[in-house]
């Protein structure tokens, strides 16, 4: 890390979870608590009844949940059970035949689906991300990594180049890519290191909500776990809501708060993470969890 | 003194779908009231049933029936069919757990491991980081080690993690399963220590030990598992 200090980096937002925490007393002697907050908090995202089908039992139906500021939703299952359409539905990109999406800007409820274009691309690079599992769908592979990081900001209204330079050598070395390379085009990194410029392209513009598919699928397992463990820190410390598809459990394990099940379409079972992977309920999601080799 | 967890006809019933739809019975109509201060110490023998209770305490396993009602934050809160994030807020503020094995993650140093419970409570680096160095040390845990992920440690150095991570904050509810097992006398002294610490400021401890000695000195009571239906071993679904 030769041009720029690691410890230079400003200090990231704390995790979103103020209301649900306020009010816990340190010694344990006092009393007097307030009311529990997270009964007050407000959701950022809710599915109703979000249904696209290709074909029988293809695709998703009648998929209905909330997700919180802060939190981290896994969705499991195996290829084809329609994790991948049910994110497509969620993040605006496939409109559902059925049921909404409902997303809160401030005090105001979207139709996610019912927005125009030009707001839900707004939505889209602002206030939610989107990293694909496979880094070059998610970068532009034509310009330098620095003008990757940059795109967001500017789609905001940056300008000033001095800054959006700065902020893009900040990113790059908050993912771990010596920033030395920010005139690099991406072609030239590594499979890992694309997808981490994938990750520092969509949180620079700090984002509320954002959509993964697969981030690891398609790496090296030594490559995996520095991945995991920078998403597992960003998340917490930019306290962002994720929406996650994997059919890995063990990533699962690692990064969600809770999960909910996919078999042909439906979702099977949902709960708390270690619930489901400890003690899951559902015929489905006892084979899943059976086939895993535990190393 | 208010009760801070109370327990009422809790069973646990497996169904085993790969097996035939096996039903397992582990626990049946288990009861009980738990004030701050004392430790209760769970008895029975190996596969009564106690390391499944514990789980069930902390949400990581789901109740068949009953209910499990806890003060959190100055209300009740009703355990059995809460919201996932009821039970990780619980977790961050309420119930502690210090469980028979660390998960080790890739890359997370020990300190990390440690800090982490700190700071999701809401404790600043510095305070989290200062509290887990003190009490590695306290642990017998080479200052040469913090700074490496656990994964690579030996059994009783990994377990030595485990409960300074469990200690780093102090708990209204604090769970214990087999904190003294794999550890020396020297060690086993420290952690003995940390318990009659935490309950002298006021947690309240539920704890599995299968040492004599370990148990009688800290417990306050037994609540024996004896005959509350254990059929199986340890964790259930992975057993069957």
């Amino acid at each position: 890390m030769s041009a720029l200090s690691c410890d230079t980096l400003p200090e990231s937002r704390a995790r979103q979870r103020a209301d649900v925490d306020k009010g816990f007393p340190e010694n344990l002697a006092e009393t007097a608590p307030p009311r529990p907050a997270w009964a007050a908090e407000s959701p950022l995202l809710q599915a109703e009844h979000v249904t696209h089908l290709f074909g029988p039992e293809q695709g998703c139906q009648d998929v209905s949940f909330t997700l919180y500021p802060g939190e981290v939703l896994g969705l499991v299952g195996e290829s084809g059970s329609g994790k991948s359409t049910l994110l497509a539905a969620l993040s605006g990109r496939l409109p559902p035949e059925a049921g909404h999406v409902r997303y809160r800007d401030g005090k105001d409820w979207l139709d996610v689906h019912a927005l125009g274009e030009a707001r839900r691309r707004t939505l889209l690079r602002t206030e939610w991300g989107f990293v694909e599992q496979n880094p070059r769908d998610g970068l532009r592979m034509s310009v330098s990594a620095g003008a990757n990081i940059g795109e967001r900001l500017m789609a905001q209204g940056a300008r000033h180049y001095g800054k959006l330079r700065q902020a893009a050598l900040d990113w790059l070395c908050r993912v771990e890519i010596d920033p030395d390379r920010i005139d690099d085009a991406p072609g030239r990194f590594s499979g890992g290191m694309q997808q981490r410029l994938q990750i520092a392209r969509n949180l620079v513009s700090c984002p509320r909500l954002v959509f993964m598919d697969e981030p690891t699928g398609g790496l090296d397992v030594s490559v995996q776990a520095r991945i995991l463990d920078l998403l597992r820190n960003l998340v917490r410390e930019l306290g962002l809501a994720v929406v996650l598809v994997t059919h890995d459990l063990a990533v699962a394990r690692l990064l969600a708060d809770r999960l909910m099940v996919m078999r042909r379409s439906r979702i099977v079972e949902a709960g708390l993470t270690d619930q489901i992977l400890d003690d899951p309920q559902h015929p489905y999601t006892q084979l899943l969890v059976s086939s895993i080799l535990k190393v | 003194m208010d009760a801070i967890l109370k327990v009422s006809g809790i069973g646990k019933r497996f169904v085993l779908h790969r097996a035939q739809g096996t039903v397992l019975t582990v626990l049946e109509g288990i009861g009980f009231a738990l004030f701050p201060g004392e430790c209760l110490v769970l008895s029975g023998h190996s596969g009564a049933g106690k390391s499944t209770l514990m789980r069930i305490l902390y949400g990581n396993y789901l109740a068949s029936h009953g209910s499990i009602r806890i003060r959190h934050g100055g209300e009740w809160l009703e355990m059995v069919g809460a919201e996932p994030r009821q039970i990780l807020a619980l977790r961050r503020h309420t119930i502690g757990y210090v469980s028979q094995f660390l998960r080790a993650i890739p890359r997370v140093t020990a300190l990390d491991v440690v800090m982490e419970p700190a700071l999701l409570r809401g404790y600043a680096r510095k305070t989290a980081q200062w509290k887990a160095e003190t009490l590695l040390a306290r642990l017998n845990i080479p200052e040469r080690l913090w700074h490496l992920a656990p994964g690579t440690f030996s059994g009783g150095e990994q377990q030595r993690i485990n409960i300074a991570r469990g200690f780093i904050a102090p708990w209204p509810v604090l769970l214990v399963d087999e904190p003294t097992a794999s550890l020396d006398e020297t060690n086993r002294r420290v952690v003995l220590d940390l318990i009659a610490e935490a309950k002298a400021a006021g947690s309240a401890i539920i704890g599995i030990f299968h040492d004599r000695a370990a148990r009688e000195a800290v417990a306050s009571r037994f609540l024996d598992l004896e005959n509350a239906c254990a059929h199986i071993e340890g964790d259930a679904f992975h057993a069957a």
